[in-house]
């Protein structure tokens, strides 16, 4: 086999030739498996806290080992799991294959970006083993800059660096998009993973330089004693929060967005239908990333900011909610006359729509301001955001996994235990968290290592849940890798999906494509169906 | 173990934002059938090998579009609307309230009634009456939270915070810090006791006869030398703080500010920043001196006074 024609997995197997690689697609390995590794931390962090709330004594662990693990819990999967999560994986390994390019647009940035992710993790992970961090992952001032004596500036640091890495990803990313596309590849003829992902880095290189900022000037008060947060030296702490959340809830938007562009690949490919209403698709992922950095004081409602202000970040946050509505009814109408099969990425996509809608209605209750104020800092956020951030991106993920896997490997994962899987995540995950709303409103704290007996029942029910979504979250790890080995080898289109990823073979050479792909049509454009849900090839030379 | 869904709303906020808060849950389940029940229907309609017809409808998807933007924006706004009005009456407390002051410190809440009460993780209240409560924080950031009155306002460090509400119902609720604090914060929490206004009497009027919160301010405001200038004084020009409280006061540089709580804790703590006309910038800060507690007392002290006429001073 001339070098040409190697895959991208066999061109090197040595150890050189992964960390020195500039090539995307291994790239996006190495990410993927830094990820599963900060993954399992984080994870095991929560199993800990969820078997310490079965009961409302704190028996476990001590208080101040429960709030360190909360910390590690939301500090890891935040920076060094969720962020990078679809972008780094997904994003790096399928963006120049869809948009016909032999690579990122700076190759080298691209492994400087994993770098920069490695040796944050490494400070984050130093930090642990020091003893850990107990602010939480919101770093909130005076008690991150002034009172905790645990590790905060290396934790800080860690996340720091980190920080730059997302920064050159994005950076790499809109500069690919922007100039690699292939001949015919119009901005309108994108599909819209890409769309979603351009919007993405906009917001990781506009944001993560506040959050940078912010972290910096922690540091510099907690070790200088130079004062900007803490009222004792002449600061104001609410600053910090007003910085953290410019930075943060944007972020949100970074966990999210990628996990909407998923959705719109997968259930076209396996409804066979074009999207409906591309064009508001492509520019509610455009709206979100605008209108997600004017929302920032909806964390505040109860923090002593103005009352005025409170009520504009109140409108802006219900307005944020309209384009993510748009695209679940486009969604929706997708499948209407479609011809649509249940293979795992599908039942994960399904299982994004459900938890997505329940995650992003209960935001707009979070929205509206006394009920804000009541649910403000309880279980009733928690739940929240885990349903936008676990239910919506990590399923997401896991769709997006599943769908390129054949294209990331060359083999086929096993179909019925991918299925199984999704159910049992799906399941699991509405067990999990569900009764936490119900706890929530009933007014139990968030970070609490002791409760009141009243709301024990609930959190039984949330640590069975758990236990389940454990189990869910094993089978892939395991068949996946199985699949490595013995898995049936993919055909280049194994889904007959459209999308220039699909046109080359699996897994694809070092160079993507032998011959520069050329766009003649818009994505999607699956050929016309016949009365069972068959592609028409006849009727489609007819056309 | 027991099943509960709700908890008690036991004042008036609290049934404003249930009203709310089920108005949203109707609203969502609206959205979940419409959303949900068709997609359902897809899903099985059109699962591939079922016979159905596939023929691409052409639908107007403009006006489709256009249909599921504009309704949810007007039913978005209708929805910050009722919230904007409720938030509204729930931040500003009306006139005449009962004043209690709240100060929160890893890993306790000190609680201070004018009568000179105080408690610790306890708070008594009479029922139908509006409460306002004055928060201060000695350290961190804390949240005072009253789950059975829907009420929840940050107490942060360096500023008074301030949140009120009406008891509707005698009986005894929880109350929680709900901001992370530190090691402790799980503790953090007590308990409200509303009690029928008789109750509410007897219990204030128990035990030791003590000095109200103005008699122990005005003991502090002779301890801490204050009074050396600022009553009589010949040696040092400052400022009369009889009848001060609530006026407009002139400043230096030819503003006003009004002397409300949080312009009397400026002055004793950060004493330069703002100076009232005609007066030179002497006055020592008393930073780090006195705790939130004390300031809360000085600050019912000048209140206490602040319907006399200033002495003359020489």
């Amino acid at each position: 086999m001339s070098e040409e024609n190697k895959n991208y997995l066999s061109t090197g197997d040595t150890v050189k030739s992964w960390l020195l690689t500039t090539d995307h697609k291994r790239i996006g390995i190495l990410f993927l498996f830094s990820i599963l590794l900060f993954f399992t931390i984080a994870a095991v962090a929560a199993a800990l806290m969820r078997i310490e709330l079965l009961t409302p004594q704190g028996d476990l662990v001590h208080a101040d080992t429960y709030n360190k693990l909360f910390t590690i819990h939301g500090v890891l999967m935040v920076w060094f799991f969720l962020i990078p999560s679809i972008p780094s994986v997904l994003g790096n390994f399928v963006i120049p294959l869809m948009i016909g390019a032999r690579d990122m647009a700076f190759p080298k940035l691209n492994l400087l970006s994993w770098y920069l992710f490695i040796i944050g993790g490494f400070f984050a992970f130093h930090a642990i083993i020091l003893g850990g961090v107990d602010t939480g992952w919101t770093f909130y001032t005076p008690y991150s800059s002034a009172y905790s004596n645990s590790h905060v500036v290396e934790m800080a640091l860690g996340i720091f660096i980190a920080g730059f890495g997302s920064i050159l990803t994005g950076l790499n990313f809109i500069v690919t998009i922007q100039t690699m596309r292939a001949p015919g590849l119009t901005w309108f003829r994108l599909p819209l993973f890409i769309w979603s992902l351009f919007a993405t880095s906009v917001i990781l290189v506009l944001a993560t330089p506040v959050l940078a900022i912010t972290l910096a000037l922690m540091s510099v008060e907690r070790i200088w004693g130079i004062g900007i947060f803490n009222p004792k030296l002449g600061g104001d702490p609410v600053l910090f929060q007003h910085l953290f959340w410019f930075y943060s809830h944007p972020a949100v938007y970074i966990m999210i967005l990628p996990g909407m562009g998923v959705v719109s690949e997968v259930i076209t490919c396996f409804a066979r239908k074009k999207i409906f209403g591309y064009y508001f698709v492509a520019f509610s992922s455009v709206a979100i990333a605008v209108v997600g950095f004017l929302v920032w004081g909806h964390h505040m409602f109860v923090s002593s900011q103005s009352i005025y202000a409170g009520m504009a970040f109140s409108i802006l946050s219900f307005l944020v909610a309209i384009p993510s509505a748009i695209k679940v009814f486009n969604w929706t109408m997708t499948l209407y006359r479609g011809s649509i099969s249940f293979e795992a990425p599908m039942i994960y996509v399904l299982s994004f729509i459900a938890l997505f809608v329940i995650g992003g209605l209960t935001g707009l209750m979070l929205a509206t301001l006394p009920v804000d104020v009541h649910v403000h800092g309880t279980y009733f956020v928690v739940a929240h955001f885990h349903y936008i951030m676990v239910g919506g991106m990590v399923t997401a993920f896991m769709g997006g996994l599943h769908y390129w896997w054949p294209k990331i490997s060359g083999r086929m994962y096993p179909e019925k235990l991918g299925q199984l899987a999704a159910i049992i995540m799906f399941v699991g995950f509405n067990l999990t968290f569900f009764p936490q709303y119900i706890l929530g409103y009933l007014g139990m704290p968030r970070r609490v290592h002791e409760y009141a007996p009243e709301f024990q029942i609930y959190n039984v029910l949330s640590t069975a849940g758990a236990s389940i979504l454990g189990v869910g979250y094993l089978l892939p790890l395991i068949y996946l890798l199985w699949s490595i080995f013995y898995g049936k080898r993919a055909t280049a289109n194994p889904w007959n999906a459209t999308g220039l990823e699909w046109q080359t073979s699996s897994p694809p050479p070092k160079n993507n494509f032998h011959e520069t792909p050329v766009v003649t049509e818009e994505p999607y454009n699956y050929p016309p169906l016949n009365e069972i849900g068959e592609i028409t090839l006849a009727s489609n030379e007819h056309k | 173990m027991t099943f509960p869904i709700f908890p008690k709303a036991a004042s008036t906020t609290a049934v404003q934002t249930d009203y709310l808060y089920f108005m949203l849950l109707g609203f969502s389940a609206f959205i979940l059938a419409l959303v949900f029940f068709p997609m359902i229907v897809f899903l099985f309609k059109y699962r591939r090998g079922k016979k159905a017809n596939r023929v691409d409808p052409h639908l107007p998807e403009m006006k489709v579009e256009v249909t599921w933007t504009i309704i949810p924006i007007f039913i978005s706004l209708g929805f910050f609307a009722l919230g904007a009005r409720a938030y509204f009456t729930e931040e500003v407390p009306p006139d005449g309230t009962l004043e209690i002051n709240v100060i929160g410190k890893q890993w306790m809440w000190k609680i201070q009634h004018q009568e000179g009460n105080r408690e610790i993780n306890e708070l008594h209240l009479p029922v139908g009456r509006a409460v306002k409560l004055t928060l201060a924080s000695e350290d961190v950031i804390h949240s005072f939270f009253i789950p059975a009155f829907r009420i929840k306002q940050d107490v942060v460090p360096g500023r008074f915070t301030t949140e009120w509400f009406q008891p509707t119902q005698i009986g005894v609720y929880h109350f929680y810090c709900s901001e992370y604090c530190g090691a402790d914060h799980s503790k953090m929490q007590g308990t409200v006791f509303v009690l029928s206004p008789t109750e509410y009497q007897n219990w204030l009027t128990r035990g030791e006869p003590k000095n109200s919160l103005a008699q122990s301010g005005e003991n502090l405001f002779r301890q801490l030398g204050c009074s050396g200038c600022h009553v009589n004084s010949q040696a040092v020009h400052a400022p009369p703080l009889e009848g001060l409280y609530e006026k407009l006061v002139p400043l230096n540089d030819g503003t006003f500010v009004r002397a409300d709580d949080k312009y009397i804790r400026d002055s004793i703590l950060l004493p330069n920043s703002q100076i009232a006309a005609g007066y030179q910038p002497v006055m020592p800060t008393f930073q780090g001196h006195i705790t939130e507690e004390q300031l809360l007392q000085l600050i019912a002290y000048i209140k206490s006074i602040g319907n006399e006429t200033p002495q003359k001073n020489p």
